[in-house]
């Protein structure tokens, strides 16, 4: 796919004797949101870890717009428009939700150095805040959050980065169904923005969002393709669907 | 509630008061107590930097210190011997001028740091701490067994450095000096929290996966940082020997930096306040208890573990009932 936002080519990756992403191909497109659903353990977050440059593949690349890569370090990947939310949280706790938000506009316009206040990226800041719904909170400490506020903060620091594409890993774990539904609403007005590629447990949510899904199961796809396909696909429920509650 | 800033202005006032108060009241030995608690809260504003905002526990930064006190000592001995330095081909004159010496101090400390900082912030916890106290330790030994600059026994300087249009042998006007720069270094530092580099180091320290996924380099950030902290401890390490007309390798002692460390952490680490309440705090102790009781450091370790128990916002955070900013 020479139109794919990011893709994975034959990412390989092993823990010993262990094959934990097994020559993975991936593409998100622009536009769509790619679910990657597979039981605990399949690799997923091993191959989040990979597309943002956490973890090196042993084999394979990652292209991003088009360009490789897999030699990047995470920030310089981010700085390209890869913007990732954490399946643990990951924010200054210390610090406001108007200043965890501002960190990503900061990186994004490469003002990490900045020595002086920026009023644009405040505003851009800001505006982030206000589509995630965390506006009133700006001047709450990260870490008197919520659990889904935080998981909401998580997703406006990524909007901050002038995304290309999202990869999101498990944005709705520990939600309850509320807080599911609202952050479902969320994202389905974000792929226009930049396509997601959505780690997910929820098979509810992500049946509703995807325009497409890859299955992967101990480190292998063993299936893409439209929900209707997936859901349809013999070998899916056998592997995975079977044991989804 | 107090705000930081307040509480900042305000130690910061009243340590001018102070010297002010004893300089009017004729007691020049009160003014020099206030002009060392105002140069180690001046080493412990550079410390502040790298361990309170940036998370970096140096227990190395009698390095930065000593260095300055020794570029103060070099220089100054040269010119007072009138016999030129000469490295290689180069001859330079020293000078008893203290804005050239704060330059030369400032400069080499922040390379040092640079250099510490490249190498040690490979690291991170238990082996960073190691790996700047081995610094330390080696900067020491060298100062003691490299006898051109007076080895262990240090170099004296007969007259104290001159400032143009001040006289620095007055006690008053030194504080003035020494005041000016303590003010201008939080101020510095307190710029730097509110641009964008302040928000990103504080970031770096709490959550470096986030920094570096909101496209930041973390080490970027704490290499800068200690680079700038290096060399605000050197310039308060020029003052400290200026004002003892003194250096000797004491001053890169790791009893010296444990001591700049203990003014950061009773003061309030992270807190713009903290240097200078920590460090009029210790100077107030090591005067008033030290001059009754010989073994006041059992009592300053008894408060020590009490602020890192009970109060981690050190005398900051108790004025203003925050543990962090
Ligand atoms: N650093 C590591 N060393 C060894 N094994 C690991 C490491 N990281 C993950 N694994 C193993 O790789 C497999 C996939 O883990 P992970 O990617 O977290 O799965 P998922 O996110 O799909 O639940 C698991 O069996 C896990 O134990
Ligand atoms: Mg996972």
């Amino acid at each position: 796919m020479s139109e794919a936002i990011l893709s994975c080519r034959e990412v390989t990756k092993r823990y010993g004797a262990l094959t934990v992403s097994d020559a993975v191909c991936l593409d998100l497109r622009p536009g769509e949101i790619h679910a990657l659903i597979g039981p605990n353990g399949a690799g997923k977050s091993t191959l989040v870890g990979q597309i943002s440059g956490a973890i090196r593949p042993d084999a394979g690349r990652v292209l991003l717009d088009g360009q490789d890569v897999t030699d990047l370090p995470v920030a310089a990947r981010a700085r390209r428009g890869l913007a990732r939310t954490f399946q643990v949280s990951q924010l200054a706790g210390g610090d406001t939700v108007r200043d965890n938000a501002l960190l990503g506009a900061v990186g994004a316009a490469g003002a990490a150095f900045g020595l002086r206040p920026r009023r644009d990226l405040a505003a851009r800041a800001a505006a982030a805040l206000d589509r995630i719904g965390l506006a009133p909170l700006a001047d709450t400490r990260a870490a008197a959050l919520s659990h889904g506020e935080r998981r909401r903060l998580e997703i406006a620091i990524a909007l901050t980065l002038a995304p290309r594409a999202f990869v999101m890993d498990e944005p709705m774990a520990g939600l309850g169904p509320e807080g599911t539904a609202e952050l479902t609403r969320l994202l389905d007005g974000l792929r226009h923005e930049a396509p997601i590629l959505l780690i997910e447990h929820d098979m509810d949510a992500v049946f509703a969002l995807a325009d497409r899904i890859s299955v992967l199961v101990a480190g292998r796809v063993v299936a893409t393709g439209t929900v209707a396909t997936i859901r349809a696909d013999p070998a899916v429920r056998a592997a995975y669907l079977g044991e989804a509650p | 509630m107090i705000t930081e800033r307040v509480l900042t202005l305000g130690a910061l006032a009243a340590l001018g008061l102070v010297a002010l108060a004893a300089h009017v009241a004729d007691e020049p030995f009160t003014v020099t107590l206030a002009t060392r608690a105002a140069i180690f809260a001046l080493a412990a504003v550079g410390l502040n930097l790298a361990l309170g905002l940036g998370g970096l526990v140096s227990l190395g930064h009698a390095v930065f210190f000593g260095l300055g006190g020794y570029a103060m000592g070099i220089l100054a001995w040269h010119a007072q011997m009138y016999q030129p330095m000469r490295i290689g081909p180069l001859e330079i004159a020293g000078t008893q001028s203290m804005p050239a010496i704060w330059l030369v101090a400032v400069a080499v400390s922040g390379l040092a740091a640079l250099l510490i900082g490249l190498l040690a912030l490979r690291t991170a916890g238990v082996y960073f701490i190691m790996i700047t106290l081995a610094f330390g330790q080696m900067f020491y030994f060298f100062a003691v067994s490299w006898p051109a600059y007076g080895g262990e026994d240090g170099l004296s300087i007969y007259v104290r450095n001159g400032f143009p249009g001040l006289n620095t042998l007055d006690p008053i006007q030194f504080f003035g000096l020494c005041f000016a720069l303590l003010a201008a270094a939080t101020g510095l530092v307190a710029g730097l929290r509110r641009a964008p580099f302040g928000l990103a180091l504080n970031a770096a320290r709490q959550a470096p996966e986030r920094v570096r996924a909101a496209g930041i380099e973390p080490q970027r950030l704490r290499l800068a940082a200690f680079v700038v902290s290096g060399a605000i401890t050197g310039l308060a390490g020029a003052l400290f020997a200026d004002l003892n007309r003194f250096v000797s390798p004491a001053m890169f002692s790791w009893q010296l930096s444990g001591e700049i460390m203990v003014f950061v952490i009773l003061g309030g680490a992270g807190r713009l306040s903290g240097p200078v309440l920590g460090a009029a705090a210790f100077v107030a102790m090591e005067h008033w208890l030290g001059g009754i009781w010989e073994y006041w450091h059992i009592l300053l370790g008894l408060l020590l573990l009490g602020v890192v128990l009970f109060a981690r916002g050190g005398i900051a955070g108790l004025v203003t009932g925050r543990s962090h900013v």
